[in-house]
């Protein structure tokens, strides 16, 4: 496994996915406390947009996939607050659009759909170092607002009128959720791909509370099965053959299973042995 | 003393219906007051909009002597919502739910303090659940969840309790100890608005009623004088009590009205 590591674009692959497996569940986890799992996806085919526009204008893809992210992020969020549509119906529009703006950009830059193929499930030989600093850290604020605010991003995504009651400026929060989802989607982007981010942002998190009683240990849990599911990915699929994205997601799938089993067993005793002290 | 609740001709319309009309409402120091009325006859509204969560296009609310609009002192009041509201995607303890009720001290950034955990502390313990702390609040049933919300209000320091049906749902043991509860905080000087259907065991406790009915106040006196049967059984919710062995019961049907 460490001889993968004698190359250049391996070691340049393992930090942009333990980035990655950080901090993708480190937001999600507040995505799937409001039931916006599927925000992450919405940005992700938004970001689509971003990847073509930036080959249209011969710009380092990256650059231009965090801006439009940021900017349909803040959108959404607008959108959700004042406008008369909802959630799920914003995250469609998110979704179409997204897509079809970017094959439409592709085109027009006079290059077929298959060039975005690398970017929609993930090719780790194209970080290159200046994408891995910019990686690191956007990372790095991701990790850190996540976790540094997490008491205030909790109220906002526990009970959002109580947080707005209690005077937390829920608005802002709700923003800031969002444009940082959608900095992790850049993040994430070349080692698991735009179309399979959003399950490393939901897939650690919903494996992680199957053996959960408390957010704090969801949260920490959620990033710990991240990190595995992404560095374990990466390795398997340099030894398969295989694209990064969809061997990172498949792992973090396999562990949603076993903790799912696990969960269920250690429920059951618990309820059996409930049962029986209250005989 | 200022009244830590005064409303004057207030007036909301959700989606171009007028659902309050010129609605006067007040709770003064250490009052327990209830608004009753049918589904839909703006009771949720009223609070909802008293609190800040629902825009009014006339009227003034003063909380604490204080606009609505500049109230900035929000550890004071205490909302306690429908407990459906208790559970999100993500499981938390019931010590994280009350936690986050001090974020009314520290809203903007901050991690908890000493202070902050003897509060949290103090609040759970009021509310007779210390030894549930460390449970999910979803595996807790509907009468423990509806205290933990009212824990999450006290560990701010609420003064004014503004309560959105907390009887919904809850069989006669849970409200008796919500009864219970309350008779202690009103005791020590809370003031409390509660908003029900069915005011069981708490009717001894209240010290007014105010009946709303089709968005304007219909009575505003007495408890006594307000008949059951008109206001308060026909209009039950259609959610079933829990059962009384304190297993959680499907979550409560009807949801706010109007």
């Amino acid at each position: 496994m460490l001889d993968a590591l004698q190359y250049e674009f391996m070691r340049y692959a393992l930090v942009a996915a333990i980035f990655t497996g950080l901090a993708a569940p480190a937001i999600g986890t507040f995505l799937v406390q409001r039931r916006l799992a599927l925000l992450g996806d919405g940005l992700g085919h938004v970001a689509i947009t971003g990847v073509a526009l930036g080959l249209l204008l011969h710009a380092t893809p990256i650059y231009t996939a965090v801006l439009v992210a940021t900017l349909g992020a803040v959108l959404i969020e607008l959108l959700r607050m004042y406008g008369r549509t909802s959630a799920d119906v914003a995250l469609a529009m998110l979704f179409y659009g997204g897509l079809a703006g970017g094959v439409l950009l592709t085109n027009l830059a006079g290059e077929s759909a298959t060039s975005l193929n690398a970017y929609l499930f993930g090719a780790i030989t194209t970080v290159s170092s200046g994408d891995l600093v910019l990686v690191g850290i956007l990372g790095v604020v991701v990790i850190v607002l996540s976790l540094g605010l997490s008491p205030q991003l909790f109220a906002v995504c526990q009970d959002e009128e109580h947080a707005k009651v209690s005077g937390v400026p829920t608005r802002s929060y709700s923003i800031l959720i969002a444009v940082l989802a959608a900095v992790t989607i850049t993040v994430a982007m070349q080692t698991v791909g735009l179309l399979l981010v959003s399950a490393l942002m939901v897939v650690p998190v919903a494996a992680s509370q199957q053996l959960t009683r408390s957010f704090r240990a969801t949260h920490l849990v959620a990033m710990a099965i991240g990190l595995f599911a992404a560095v374990g990915g990466l390795f398997t699929s340099y030894q398969t053959d295989t694209q990064p994205g969809p061997t990172i997601v498949m792992i973090a799938l396999i562990v949603f299973a076993v903790a799912s089993v696990a969960g269920a067993a250690r429920r059951r005793t618990r309820s059996t042995r409930h049962r029986v002290d209250s005989v | 003393m200022t009244p830590p609740l005064h409303v004057r001709g207030l007036t909301v319309a959700l989606d171009g219906r007028p659902v309050l009309r010129q609605v006067d409402l007040d709770v003064s120091a250490g009052e327990f007051v209830t608004l009753l009325g049918a589904n839909g006859s703006g009771k949720s509204t009223l609070v909802r909009a008293a609190v800040g969560l629902v825009p009014f296009s006339a009227g003034t609310v003063e909380l604490f002597g204080t606009p609505l609009d500049r109230f900035r002192d929000r550890q004071r009041l205490g909302y306690v919502p429908q407990r459906s509201r208790a559970v999100a995607g993500v499981p938390a303890t019931m010590h994280e739910v009350v936690m986050s009720g001090r974020l009314a001290r520290r809203r903007l950034v901050g991690w908890r303090s000493k202070d902050d955990l003897a509060a949290v502390e103090a609040a759970i313990a009021r509310v007779g659940l210390s030894d549930r702390t460390r449970s999910a609040v979803s595996e807790m049933s509907g009468g423990q969840q509806q205290r933990a919300l009212i824990a999450r209000a006290l560990a701010a320091g609420a003064e004014l309790l503004i309560m959105d049906e907390p009887t919904a749902g809850v069989d006669h043991d849970n409200q008796e100890s919500l009864a219970e509860l309350l008779a202690g905080l009103v005791a020590e000087g809370t003031s409390i608005l509660l908003v029900a259907h069915e005011l069981g065991p708490l009717r001894p406790l209240i010290h007014r009623a105010v009946v709303l009915e089709s968005g304007t106040v219909s009575y505003d006196g007495p408890v006594d004088a307000v008949r059951d049967p008109e206001h308060v059984h026909v209009h039950l919710h259609s959610g079933q009590p829990e059962k009384a062995d304190g297993f959680r019961s499907n979550p409560v049907g009807g949801g706010q009205d109007a």
